[in-house]
């Protein structure tokens, strides 16, 4: 993976360990908008498969056990009426995965201003942000870098992120992702 | 610290209820752990315990704090603890009406009736369905379809797991219960649900037949040809058995298809079925049949005669049960079994025995019953209330059948009244005690005075006030008025602020009544002045001064008989008058009659109701129309809507054009609305009038024409009649009625008229006035104080046979119905092997004159009756004779 990584270590073993009860399970929401594959993303961590999904009207939650750790997946709706519940979920959140779908050119822009809107709150200033730039097996994809450009992630001061390339269907990058997100946050 | 906390909580309800004194704020506070991670399930059970008994106990839920407390809980889906996931789809199902935004959960819940853990399929579709809205339905149609057919997929769940097989049934319920929302959705799942029917499981087919039953009930043929079709094809299921049973007896009552019908045919042979349960739902289909020939009954009350000597306690109770139902109805049939009720009485099942009791009292000889009561009060204290209900109404059954038993009865009920119960309960034996009364005379005495023992310590505020009342009403008629007047007053010293009122309004019938006893009560009011609610002191205040001027035609007015009027009427007339700035007194005759004045005294207990009454008073049918008629300016200036009568039909049914008629009735003139319909798709009527010929007396002053009546758009045209003033036939008058109108032909598809059209009538049949249209029932408690007030200044009096008349009750049934007065005193019936008998009726005729008619009858070859007529208004009397003549 060619990506530059601009983790910021400082404060951030306090962040996430809280002295006396080790080995809480890691809370993490997937967000995004709607048909972006936050629910496929899910699936494809939680048993490995790709499953037939459809629009998801409210949110799906799973434990996810990735080299014996424990995650807390919530993956919420991204149709435009559920999106104002998003909020209801941010607290205790330990890392934000942020689903693109790099083929909607058309869309980017809503998709930053959610984006934007999100890192607002006050409740997940201290969640990690990670992007996923899915759907990466369509010929139009755009790169991951372009991707980071039209959300606008370099101008993003005191915040933690890392894009990675995927595709849920294929499976391709989830490991890296996972791997990346679970180094970072446990270490 | 967790623990400790759990470990108070229990300590402290230890021995009551420990959620008796939850606070809804706290709960809603300590449901902020549900965000907490990792999840204690057994701490959020508890809350989510709180917060549904909460809802149950009526607590109201602010939108907010609701929605708050839901998303809350939403975080607990992420928890896989099994009966903390149910606890969720609970308090789902009991706030998805109360919270906002619940379809959040719709995917939860998809996933989890469409995972493999059975015991979250059926309960999530159940919360599912509570949750979603038409808007979602398209959405999760596809899994409700599979779900229909689902063959379960593992057979070794299927032995091992009952709720395997259940959760399918629990989906057709749920279907069931969105077919309200969504008919057109749910009916393209027909297939499916055909399908299913066919399943071997039994609850799968008895639940898909009913879903296929909810989508045709509205079409009979459907439902006709479904049953032929199950009948015929048979069915696995005793259960889905039960119901075609069900929906075939629907149908015949509906139809009132004769017996002979195919469906008919099919009950019956349901008697010879192999389960049981189906052979008891044929047999009761059978009894509870209305005009069911004896012939017809027999099969069916010999298997349940059967039934009564099972070893299954369930189907003793059920076949003596439904015996117990319609003994009075078919008593004959019932007899035969009384050998086998008879060996029920000692069983050691109390509701049986209760049942099989009540049934033989029923059914049974004047002589059986002193021998029959001595058995049931050797266990009435053991059985339940619901049972003791069912003793007492067979007792006030049977004292409408042998009225002589009273005495045997009212001790008894005495009895009863001292023993513990319920309010049901003791409703239930306060009710048959006042229709005793009112049956028998000679029984007055001795049940008043129970009821008076009853009130002494009775903490239903309900029964006190009623029985206060009674004894307003009755106790100042009886020898000994004076004895009443202790137990009454009492109450004002010891009660509540309503049974005190109820008791000062009591006080003061007594004082208005007897003479002699005036001076106590008026120096016991004095005291209730002083009383420390508003309400009693107001009434105190008010009884005092009406008593104070001794003058018999204020009591009546102001004591014995209150107000008549309609209270939405009267609150309008009120606020009317405070709008116009008036030198004039109020004039309460302006007010509307109610329409339905209340009945003196239910004499059948009626089904214990648990429906709260509506908080406001509807506006009656009268009300409404009043409305209509006031805003059609030619109408204005007729004064207050004194009656409208019932609609009269002055077509024949499908016809061309349907027309009914509803008259109503002001001080001086009547408005015949004609609601008219035209039935012709190729036709539009413009410019619709009926015109009106009356005989002399009534004059037709004005028509206003129902301007178009396009094809089945109901409309209205006027006819505005003058009454004569001083006629005395005025009463009485019959109308040729025919309809003018210009057509318009139009093409029936497009509905687009023709240019031009053409002048046609229509001959509607004759209408009638009667002289049931001038008057309006007024109920007068205390008839004999009314006709005092009214005094004999108009009194005439005139002696009619009426020969086509056999009966005394037939000839008070048809004077009613001929004067559309109210029978007072319960004159309306007619105490059985009497000769002679005297029916007071109370109305008020349009314009707001009191009248009263007092009927002599007289029972010899025909029935000779002698009309007194009282009126403050001369003409009025002489209507009214004239057209009894």
């Amino acid at each position: 993976m060619g990506q530059a990584n601009i983790w910021t270590y400082s404060g951030f073993f306090s962040s996430l360990f809280s002295g006396l009860f080790g080995t809480r399970e890691m809370r993490i929401l997937i967000l995004g908008l709607d048909g972006a594959g936050k629910t496929t993303i899910l699936y494809r961590l939680q048993v490995g498969e790709v499953v037939t999904t459809i629009p998801t009207i409210g949110f799906n939650v799973e434990t996810v056990t990735y080299k014996n750790l424990k995650f807390q997946v919530w993956d919420l709706g991204g149709q435009t009426s559920i999106r104002p519940y998003w909020r209801c979920y941010y607290s205790n959140t330990d890392a934000v995965i942020y689903v693109v779908d790099s083929n909607d050119r058309d869309r980017m822009g809503i998709s930053k201003s959610e984006l934007v809107a999100m890192l607002e709150e006050e409740e997940l200033k201290k969640a990690i942000l990670v992007v996923f730039a899915n759907k990466q097996d369509m010929d139009q994809a755009m790169t991951p870098a372009e991707v980071a450009n039209s959300l606008g992630l370099p101008a993003l001061k005191d915040r933690k992120w890392q894009i990675f390339k995927t595709s849920a269907t294929k499976g391709t990058g989830l490991d890296e992702a996972m791997e990346c997100t679970e180094l970072h946050v446990h270490v | 610290m967790i623990k400790k906390f759990d470990k108070k909580d229990e300590e402290s309800g230890s021995g009551s209820n420990p959620f008796q004194h939850l606070e809804k704020s706290a709960v809603l506070q300590e449901a902020r752990i549900f965000n907490e991670t990792p999840i204690n399930p057994r701490r959020c059970l508890h809350i989510l315990t709180k917060i549904i008994y909460l809802l149950n106990q009526g607590e109201h839920f602010g939108t907010t704090e609701a929605t708050e407390a839901f998303f809350a809980m939403t975080r607990l889906f992420q928890s896989n603890d099994q009966t903390l996931r149910r606890m969720c789809y609970l308090t789902i199902k009991e706030m998805a009406n109360i919270s906002e935004d619940v379809i959040i959960v719709t995917s939860s819940l998809t996933k989890d009736m469409t995972g493999k853990e059975d015991v979250y399929r059926g309960p999530a579709i159940r919360a599912l369905c509570r949750i979603t809205d038409t808007t979602m339905l398209q959405a999760i149609e596809r899994y409700m379809k599979q779900a229909i057919v689902d063959k379960v997929p593992s057979f070794i769940l299927l032995v091992y797991c009952p709720m395997s097989h259940c959760w399918q049934s629990f989906l057709f319920i749920c279907i069931q219960h969105m077919v309200k929302m969504s008919y057109d959705v749910v009916k393209r799942w027909v297939n499916e649900a055909q399908e299913a029917a066919s399943s071997d499981n039994i609850m799968v087919q008895y639940h898909a037949l009913g879903l296929l039953y909810h989508l045709r009930k509205n079409d009979r043929l459907a439902v006709t040809k479904m049953l032929n079709k199950f009948t015929k094809s048979g069915l696995k299921s005793p259960f889905a058995y039960c119901m075609l049973i069900r929906i075939a007896s629907k149908l015949l009552d509906e139809t009132e298809g004769g017996h002979d019908s195919p469906l008919f045919d099919f009950i019956e042979s349901c008697l010879r079925n192999k389960n049981e349960m189906v052979v008891y739902e044929a047999a009761s289909a059978i009894v509870h049949m209305p005009n069911c020939t004896a012939r017809e009954l027999a099969p069916a009350v010999s298997v349940l005669q059967l039934f009564c000597s099972s070893p299954k306690a369930a189907l003793r109770y059920a076949a003596v049960r439904t015996l117990n139902k319609v003994a009075m109805k078919h008593p004959s049939a019932v007899t035969a079994c009384n050998l086998d009720l008879e060996n029920l009485i000692t069983d050691s099942n109390r509701s049986i025995a209760t049942l099989a009791i009540t049934t033989l009292l029923k059914t049974g000889s004047e002589s059986s019953v002193d021998r029959l009561m001595k058995q049931i009060s050797s266990f009435v204290s053991e059985i339940s209330d619901e049972f003791k209900v069912v003793v007492v109404q067979a007792i006030s059954a049977l004292c409408q059948k042998y009225p002589r038993k009273h005495s045997v009865m009212m001790n008894f009920l005495s009895n009863m009244l001292r023993d513990d119960g319920g309010f049901e309960y003791k409703r239930a034996i306060v009710d048959c005690i006042i229709s005793i009364i009112e049956e028998n005379p000679e029984s007055k005495e001795t049940g008043l005075a129970h009821l008076c023992e009853f009130i002494e310590d009775c903490e239903h505020t309900v029964l006190a006030t009623k029985i206060l009342h009674l004894l307003g009403k009755e106790g100042p008629r009886t020898p000994q008025p004076s004895k009443y007047i202790r137990f009454i007053f009492n109450r004002v010293v010891l009660e509540s602020e309503a049974v005190r009122a109820a008791a000062v309004s009591a006080l003061a019938k007594f004082g208005a009544q007897n003479d002699d006893l005036l001076p106590s009560v008026l120096v016991l009011m004095q005291r209730c002045m002083m009383d420390s609610d508003d309400e009693v002191r107001d009434r105190a205040t008010f009884y005092m001064n009406v008593l104070q001027q001794k003058q018999k035609a204020l009591n009546a007015a102001y004591i014995f008989n209150g107000l008549s009027v309609s209270i939405p009427g009267l609150e309008k007339s009120l606020h009317q008058y405070t709008l116009e700035p008036t030198e004039k007194p109020f004039d309460m005759k302006t007010v509307p009659l109610a329409t339905t004045p209340i009945t003196e005294q239910k004499t059948e207990i009626a089904p214990v109701a648990t429906s709260k009454l509506p908080e406001k008073l509807a506006p009656s049918r009268q009300d409404i129309y009043q409305e209509q008629l006031a805003a059609i300016p030619d109408f204005q200036g007729l004064g207050p809507l004194f009656k409208s009568s019932e609609p009269v039909q002055l077509t024949e049914a499908e016809t061309e054009y349907v027309v009914r008629c509803v008259k109503h009735t002001f001080a001086r003139h009547m408005v015949f609305q004609f609601d008219c319909t035209n039935t012709l798709n190729d036709q539009l009527l413009q410019k619709v009038v009926v015109q009106m010929e009356p005989s002399e007396s009534y004059e037709v002053i004005h028509h206003i024409p129902a301007p178009s009546l396009p094809y089945s758009q109901p409309g209205s045209c006027y006819t505005l009649v003058r009454l004569p003033d001083d006629d005395p036939t005025a009463g009485r008058n019959t109308m040729g009625c025919t309809m003018k109108y210009l057509v318009r032909d139009c093409d029936p598809n497009t509905g687009e008229p023709d240019d031009d059209g053409y002048d046609d009538e229509y001959v509607l049949e004759d209408l009638e006035v009667t002289v049931a249209d001038h008057i309006q029932k007024v109920l007068k408690p205390n008839f004999g104080a009314a006709w005092e007030e009214v005094g004999d200044e108009f009194e005439k009096e005139e002696t009619f046979a009426l020969a086509s008349v056999r009966t005394l009750d037939e000839a008070v049934g048809n004077i009613i119905s001929f004067l559309g007065m109210q029978p007072c005193e319960r004159s309306d019936k007619v105490p059985e092997n009497k000769n002679s008998h005297v029916l007071f009726l109370a109305g008020v005729f349009r314009g707001g004159h009191d009248v009263l008619v007092r009927a002599r009858l007289a029972l010899a070859d025909g029935v000779t009756m002698q009309v007194t007529v009282r009126s403050g208004e001369e003409t009025v009397v002489d209507v009214i004779l004239a057209s009894v003549g």
